[in-house]
């Protein structure tokens, strides 16, 4: 079948992929230029640990541990060590990579594991303080860990001593990490790293917004390698001034029609991280004509989104944009604390249906066809509720397909039943593949 | 002497009815241990733990996807199957991600007029706990007061503290009789005693516990020397465990999970004003896994039971697919380890394979009793 849609490459691809590459760089080399390596999780406050200077590099456990998952004979070796350590294999998988790159002492991207010289992490679910725990347990108990808890729940039964709450413990966080590194805090460098975080993530949910478009700018894979750039340090002026790029070229993409699959024609969400090592579904996917524009995940995970005043989603006013001008180092955590607790994909772990009204406001929004729920065995934090959001999506009207897998254990995700699932949902469905 | 807290727990639905219909007051079912006992008893309301029923069922699956642990999808069932009608309310105290989805699915499928989620922080070890959750108890009492229309005074919070910390004081006594080495009590009627505590009016639960432990020192003694156990894990009232494993020479004479000493352990202190008395016992018990960091205090804690109560072995019991549990596992055995204690670990479902885990038992204690076989 002819593509009904011109296509083209993304520009800003090859700059997406050397900020990526700098950053797991320049963790493994922080020592060498005199700088300090900390680790914690994506969702760690990382404007924070900033206002130690600009030779503080982080590395965040989720992201790299998708990297592993990627590298399936690397992941399946790191799956195999941890158990061999006596830790059970049902574990997060994100945990169990980055575990066993440790245990066996391999970076993924070449090299020793470089051992982190604080931890600085938020306890989201069951496992992430527990996971640097552990890290402490393998690397040593000489490894500072500073941990915030961040459960205050949703974000529209805020009040002002939950907040408080988290704040408090940023508040201390500080005084800690002055402590533990014996460097002074820079409530500027705090301030501006608030202001990045803000800003590339309400750039982030602009860039998403914009693929309610038809047809899509961007599909869900490459999405992928773009988001994960907030995951890594949303509050570094390069992430925010490059997600600023990616915006001006994904509104021109839309300006111009170019789409991100050619032949679409029927438009689908996921939810869920995806099985990393087996992204090639979504291509699978382009065969019937088409295209996953996202998900709650994707887009809620680094965006930030508000209501806007036609009724619809669109990205979060900043602070800045508010005419907000921060001043001190209090005013800067309460805007990052109430700034974080707000993102989607942290109200569901309070309410499944918050989450579903999210998904189905995406459904219309973006005009879907369908869902594809990833049943993510790798995952209890952003799995909680989903057979609830399954129930829901159907009852509002929108075909669900389920497929399970595990995000970073190859073991447990099955291609080929996938694939078949795939299969007879989009017949069901009425698509037919084009014809090779 | 111990029958009492076996009716209770095997009829813990007819007791909450009768009570319900006794006293005309309501009744709130709870999904954590976290769960301030003290405020609903200040206002006259029975706390119940929902537990599971330990029976295969079918009703949870379109609503907790299966990785999750068996406990939360067997309370959840009890919900859906409609064992828990009597309910006035629910309420969770946050702990873990798996009770949590048993409770918004209960929210969701089995109203009710009153439904509390309590964020309890998990940060225990910072000194923003305290002063944090306190507030969040006054947000709770209040709520409680617009649902059932009384006003808690500070006298009544004095009261629920009194009335909890003598449930906690005496059977904490009965866990100590059990240092000694003909221990009174088996730890299945431990098991069932802590459960039914969890289940009943705690004035009542005192009385019954004071009068069997004026008659518990003189108990006669048992046959024969047993092997000494200790079990540790999250939740567990397999009661059907529990015996098997003690129909093989051996007894539980200590306990670390939250149907066990988690639950009692630690009393609230009455020199502050309650609500703070309140969160600080919250804050500061023995913790579940979940809230247990930076450091693992609970591990020193296990140590010390150990020592005190001179066990010879441990089972970890463990729900399936329960990460904090699990993640601490390895630190557990390698600490019993250094202190000469080995331990079995065993994954619990719904439903037991009692007939492997024998095996595995009796492997067990042929290791400990250094038997000679042939």
């Amino acid at each position: 079948m002819k593509p009904t849609y011109k296509t083209e490459p993304l520009r800003c691809w090859a700059k997406a992929k050397e900020i990526r590459q700098d950053y797991y760089k320049n963790y493994a080399l922080a020592h060498e230029k005199g700088g300090l390596r900390w680790a914690g999780g994506a969702w760690s406050f990382d404007a924070i640990p900033a206002g130690l200077g600009d030779d503080v590099y982080p590395l965040t456990g989720e992201p790299y541990a998708a990297a592993i998952a990627w590298d399936k004979e690397f992941a399946l070796q790191c799956h195999e060590a941890v158990e061999k350590a006596g830790y059970a294999r049902d574990l997060c998988s994100y945990m169990r990579n980055y575990w066993g790159s440790i245990i066996l002492n391999k970076y993924v991207f070449g090299g020793e594991f470089p051992k982190p010289d604080f931890i600085w992490q938020d306890h989201i679910c069951c496992s992430h303080a527990k996971w640097y725990q552990v890290v402490r347990d393998l690397e040593g108990q000489d490894i500072p860990m500073y941990c915030l808890d961040v459960s205050v729940g949703p974000y529209e039964e805020l009040t002002d001593n939950r907040l408080d709450y988290v704040v408090g413990q940023m508040h201390d966080g500080i005084e800690w990490l002055e402590k533990v590194t014996g460097r002074r805090f820079d409530d500027e460098r705090l301030i501006r790293a608030v202001s990045n975080h803000c800003r590339s993530t309400a750039l982030w949910a602009e860039v998403c917004a914009l693929n309610k478009a038809i047809p899509a700018p961007l599909d869900e894979k490459t999405m992928y390698s773009l988001y994960v750039l907030g995951t890594l340090q949303k509050s570094s002026g390069i992430v925010a001034d490059f997600t600023e790029e990616l915006r001006d070229e994904v509104k021109d993409r839309v300006a111009r029609g170019i789409a991100a699959v050619p032949n679409e024609r029927c438009r689908v969400m996921s939810d869920t991280q995806p099985p990393w090592g087996f992204l090639k579904i979504f291509r699978y996917l382009e065969q019937y004509g088409c295209v996953s524009v996202g998900s709650l995940y994707t887009f809620g995970l680094i965006g930030q989104w508000e209501v806007k005043a036609d009724g619809t989603w669109g990205a979060r006013t900043t602070p800045e944009q508010m005419g907000i001008v921060i001043r001190d180092r209090d005013q800067a955590l309460r805007v990052l604390a109430s700034w974080e607790l707000k993102k989607p994909e942290w109200q569901h772990f309070y309410s499944p249906q918050a989450k579903s009204e999210m998904m189905i406001r995406i459904a219309k929004e973006w005009t879907l066809d369908g869902v594809l729920l990833h049943y993510n065995r790798g995952c209890e934090g952003l799995s909680l509720g989903i057979a609830e959001n399954r129930l829901a999506m159907i009852k509002a009207g929108f075909p669900v397909i389920v497929f399970e897998g595990n995000m970073g254990d190859e073991r447990e995700f099955d291609e080929i039943q996938t694939l078949k699932r795939i299969d007879a949902f989009m017949e069901s469905q009425g698509f037919e593949k084009d014809s090779q | 002497m111990m029958d009492s807290f076996k009716e209770w727990y095997e009829g813990r639905h007819q007791y909450a009815r009768e009570w319900k219909k006794r006293t005309g007051k309501k009744v709130v079912g709870y999904f954590c241990t976290y769960v301030p006992e003290e405020i609903l008893i200040a206002a006259d309301v029975l706390p119940v733990r929902i537990l599971g029923s330990h029976e295969p069922q079918d009703v949870t699956e379109p609503h907790i996807f299966g990785m999750f642990c068996p406990f939360c999808r067997d309370c959840l069932a009890q919900g859906l199957q409609g064992r828990y009608e009597y309910l006035d309310g629910i309420m969770i105290s946050q702990s873990c991600l798996h009770i949590r989805q048993a409770y918004t699915s209960w929210k969701l499928h089995v109203p009710v007029e009153f439904s509390y989620y309590l964020p309890m922080p998990h940060h225990l070890q910072s000194r923003r706990a305290v002063p944090y959750l306190t507030g969040e108890l006054e947000a709770f009492k209040k709520a409680v007061e617009e649902w059932t229309g009384t006003t808690i005074t500070e006298e009544g919070l004095n009261r629920g503290i009194a009335i909890m910390n003598r449930s906690r004081r005496l059977t904490r006594a009965v866990y100590d009789l059990r240092r000694r080495p003909d221990p009174p009590v088996t730890g299945l009627e431990a098991m069932r005693m802590v459960a039914a505590s969890q289940m009943v009016d705690k004035r009542e639960y005192n009385e019954a516990l004071q009068e069997t432990l004026d008659r518990l020192p003189d108990r006669a003694e048992r046959d024969g020397p047993r092997v000494r156990l200790m079990m540790l894990g999250s939740e567990n009232d397999d009661v059907a465990f529990v015996e098997m494993v003690e129909s093989l020479g051996a007894i539980f004479v200590i306990d670390d999970h939250c149907t066990g000493s988690r639950y009692f352990w630690n009393e609230a202190s009455t020199d502050r004003k309650p609500m703070e008395s309140i969160a600080a016992r919250y804050v500061d018990r023995i913790p579940c896994p979940t809230k247990d960091w930076p450091e693992r205090r609970r591990i020193g804690h296990i140590r010390q039971l150990a020592k005190d109560w001179n066990v010879k072995g441990a089972i970890i019991v463990q729900q399936k697919f329960c990460d904090p549990h699990e993640i601490d596992i390895p630190a557990i055995i390698k600490a019993l380890k250094e202190d000469g204690v080995p331990a079995q670990v065993l994954e619990l479902d719904v439903t037991v394979p009692l007939g492997q885990f024998k095996t595995r038992i009796e492997a067990f204690l042929e290791i400990l009793r250094e038997e000679d076989l042939f």
